[in-house]
């Protein structure tokens, strides 16, 4: 891991860093993905993979996706168009994940 | 047996029914209701059908009448290339491999992946509780146990929360969650505890339990480093009603991951009681869904052992058992167990305790999914199983056992330093982010507060006005940064800075991941659980035991008998020559230990030495007999001294009398160890027990009846309280004592 930084303080304070500077990256969890699949938790593995996803989405975004996901949020249609959505901007899991959930949902009445 | 007998109140029931244990609820069982621990008629029967690669039945349970969480279960949850074999063993063999040191832990887990909800809550119902604490120790996923504390307090005080932050840190916690009772507070909170929990040692992971969006949105600027209140649940009654579903979890799982904090989900049985939708299933059965489900989740670790439902369980036959049993489900799935015992199980000391021990013993990656390191008064969860009140307790039964509990012990020095940082640190940081001026008084009464009772009355809008502030600048963890180090806490913005960088390596996203205090990242992957039996798993390093063992009660024989030189010499016993026997029928022989008057001063009693004799003296000569002392110095034993004195007393019957205060009489005619009277109990002898003692001696002497001496009984854990120190003084006898030594005649000198 990575010694605490005078220069990563300095950069709190001379506004040279932001949050933004301290986001998870893609490729650190797609690496976190195969030590889970390699310590025998595909399921960890496929989170880590979804979580990749996610990091290239705004926090609205991933707070949207989330609500649309709960109950009686939305209509079938609409869950497969945002499946649609999410496939056609290559967060193909999240669009699988949203496509699973609205067969379920249809079926359980859960949709909206 | 009369009437009148039975109308007379039983005083025993009467002492029973006060008892704390009998404030506490007991539930008959119900299973129509749910209101049983390990197995209801209304749990399914263990079944999967695989076709074609997909899962068309589940316990019982065909794919067109999956609820969502079998479906989710079916999908995601069930490793299916060793399904059909795990599911053919016998539910008896596959629970003795899980207590089968020969049976490594790896082929556990993968067995256990092949099982279903139903089949896995019947293996563990097999256990005995002994059989479930040794699975635990060898199926826990994490080598080294660690422990998580509740930091919360009833004003919302972010100095209070700093400094509490800290002191838990201090004490070896290396999670320490908070909340909040007024919602709009949560970001104080958050920066409160983000800073205390870095003071003094780095790297422990600090949450803020709250509605689940605005949690999210704290995580995401960087406030928080985990999450653990993700609810699941055992019905889809109950998970709808909470307004959830397993995807929009698996989301909400993904999303933490996506930002870099450790997440785990909540279940524990009960809940589904609570809400009256158990659907007939005993609370295992059910948990046993929850804990596959959040397998299949993809989640890291799961919270359980009954949590807020924990006294539900406890309500009904096994319930306690099956409380571990929860948490072993947990790590037979291969998830971290976060362990439970955060909510006050029972009114009685010894049934709380009872619920906690075996989890201590056994060992899990977090014993306490919340210990209450605040006062009861102040924990805005609950109050939490064990509490600030019972830390001492806790390091002695660590001590006890010899096991890590993960807590050290401090000394007020130490905690008054850290809590002073802390609290100085949230007050510059406040000050310098406009949030909020809190004067020195305050923060000196933080240092020394019990609980938030002990603070002055503050501004009540103080704590709402940073927490606006806060929110709409959306400070994030920069800003923390920037601010420690602008008002010279060069340390805590180092600490903090490290965490979030180390965060972005994704380390502690997997299985079971804490920080050491060195920043290490002490997981599934870095740090596996090796047990496979005796000699093996995880054992405290000699500086950790040593460190386990040093509780700040513990004394030396030098220091427990240190008070005895403040007693030197307030009498003379100056010995005059070898002893005789005695010619005066009337005299009493008082035969004084090798130590009593050279090393040894003050009785466990707590009566100097020279005035326990001059009480006996008295009592003898109240009754016109004589004494006179002799130094014992071949002999500790108190049976020997006074059967040595009776034989040099001329009336035959003599004192026997140590240093602690032990004596008796006895006379020269009879075994060592049969003497007339003896007082075992030194601490709870007074003066006037020796003088009548003294009293006694005389009248043997003169062949006319004792008086009965009463020593009332006591409730005291005598020995519990006493033998380190009658050790220690026995031990100086012991240096005392010279086998050969004649007895010499001792006259007593008092200036």
């Amino acid at each position: 891991m990575t010694e605490p930084s005078r220069l990563s303080v300095q950069g709190a304070l001379d506004g040279s860093l932001d949050i933004s500077d301290i986001r998870m990256t893609s490729e650190a969890l797609v690496r976190q993905s195969s030590v889970a699949q390699e310590h025998g938790n595909p399921q960890l593995a496929a989170n880590f993979l979804l979580a990749s996803e996610l990091t290239t989405m705004s926090d609205e975004e991933v707070l949207d996706l989330y609500e649309v996901l709960r109950p009686h949020r939305a209509t079938r249609e609409e869950l497969d168009s945002f499946a649609t959505d999410l496939q056609t901007r290559g967060a193909e899991r999240c669009a699988t994940l949203v496509r699973e959930a609205a067969g379920v949902y249809a079926k359980r009445g859960l949709v909206r | 047996m009369g009437d009148t007998a039975a109308k007379a109140p039983m005083r025993r029931f009467k002492v029973l029914d006060a008892r704390p244990v009998n404030l506490d609820g007991f539930n008959v069982a119900d299973p129509a209701s749910g209101l049983v621990a390990l197995s209801s008629p209304g749990d399914p029967a263990p079944s999967l059908i695989v076709r074609d690669g997909r899962i068309v039945e589940l316990d019982g349970r065909a794919e067109e009448e999956f609820d969502t969480i079998d479906s989710f279960i079916a999908a995601h949850g069930i490793d299916l290339s060793v399904a059909e074999s795990a599911m053919a063993m016998a539910d008896v063999d596959l629970a003795r491999m899980t207590v089968d040191i020969s049976v490594p832990r790896q082929r556990v887990v993968e067995l256990v992946g092949g099982t279903t909800p139903a089949k896995l809550a019947r293996v563990v119902a097999l256990l005995q509780p002994a059989e479930l604490q040794l699975a635990m120790s060898k199926m826990r996923a994490r080598r080294t146990p660690s422990i998580q504390a509740h930091v919360t307090n009833r004003l919302d005080d972010p100095l209070l929360l700093a400094a509490d932050a800290a002191s838990a840190v201090a004490y070896g916690f290396r999670e320490v969650e908070t909340t909040v009772p007024v919602l709009a507070n949560a970001p104080s909170n958050a920066i409160a505890v983000l800073i205390g929990s870095q003071v003094g040692v780095p790297g422990a992971m600090a949450q803020c339990s709250i509605e689940e969006a605005l949690e999210l949105r704290l995580g995401l600027r960087g406030l928080t480093s985990y999450a653990e209140t993700v609810s699941i649940y055992g019905t889809e009654q109950v998970f709808t009603d909470g307004d959830d579903t397993p995807w929009s979890k698996a989301l909400l799982t993904a999303a933490y991951a996506s930002r870099g904090l450790k997440m785990r989900v909540t279940s524990g049985a009960g809940s589904e009681v609570l809400m009256g939708a158990a659907e007939g299933c005993s609370m295992l059965y059910l948990e046993s869904r929850c804990v596959s489900l959040a397998r299949a989740l993809g989640t890291q670790g799961v919270q359980n052992g009954g949590i807020d439902g924990a006294a539900i369980v406890a309500s009904v036959p096994e319930g306690m058992k099956g409380l571990l049993a929860e948490n072993l489900m947990v790590m037979l799935r291969d998830l971290e167990s976060c362990a439970g015992n955060d909510t006050l199980v029972s009114e009685s000391d010894i049934r709380r305790t009872a619920h906690t021990l075996p989890v201590l013993l056994g060992g899990a990656d977090f014993i306490f999914s919340g210990y209450g390191s605040i006062p009861r008064y102040d924990n805005t969860f609950a109050i939490s199983n064990f509490n600030a009140d019972d830390l001492d307790d806790y390091l002695v039964l660590q001590r006890d056992w010899g096991v890590d509990g993960g807590l050290r012990t401090c000394t007020p020095e130490h905690l008054g330093r850290v809590r002073r940082r802390a609290a100085q640190a949230v007050q510059a940081v406040y000050r310098d982010l406009g949030l909020a001026d809190y004067d020195d008084a305050r923060v000196e009464a933080v240092v020394v507060a019990n609980d938030s009772r002990d603070l002055p009355d503050g501004n009540p809008l103080a704590v709402q006005d940073a927490a606006r502030v806060i929110e709409g600048q959306q400070l994030d963890v920069i800003d923390v940064v920037a601010s420690l180090a602008r008002t010279g806490f060069t340390e805590e913005a180092d600490a903090i800075m490290a965490l979030t960088q180390a965060r972005l390596q994704g380390d502690q996203l997997q299985t079971s991941a804490i920080f050491d205090e060195q920043m290490r990242v002490l997981s599934k992957v870095t740090d596996p659980n090796d047990y496979t039996g005796p000699g093996t798993g995880y054992r405290p390093t000699p500086a950790r035991k040593a460190e386990i063992d040093a509780i700040r009660q513990a004394r030396t024989a030098a220091q427990l008998t240190a008070d005895q030189d403040d007693h030197r010499d307030h009498i003379r016993l100056v010995p005059t020559g070898p002893a005789e026997v005695g010619r005066d029928p009337r005299e009493v022989c008082v035969g004084l230990s090798p130590a009593l008057g050279e090393t040894v001063w003050l009785s466990l009693s707590g009566l100097p030495i020279g005035e326990v004799m001059r009480q006996i003296a008295a009592g003898i000569e109240e009754e016109g007999c004589v004494t006179r002392f002799i130094r014992i110095r071949s002999t500790i034993d108190v049976g020997m001294i006074g059967l040595s004195a009776a034989r040099f007393s001329g009336s035959g019957v003599g004192i026997g009398l140590q240093g602690k205060g032990t004596a008796l009489i006895h006379r020269r005619d009879l075994a060592p160890l049969a003497n007339l009277e003896l007082f075992s109990v030194a601490p709870q002898l007074t003066a006037g027990h020796y003088r009548a003692l003294g009293s006694n001696a005389a009248r043997h002497a003169k062949h006319t009846a004792p008086a009965p001496i009463f020593v009332a009984g006591t409730e005291e854990a005598i020995t519990a309280r006493y033998h380190a120190r009658a050790v220690a003084l026995v031990s100086l006898e012991r240096t005392a004592c010279q086998p050969q030594a004649g007895p010499l005649d001792i006259e007593v000198h008092r200036d």
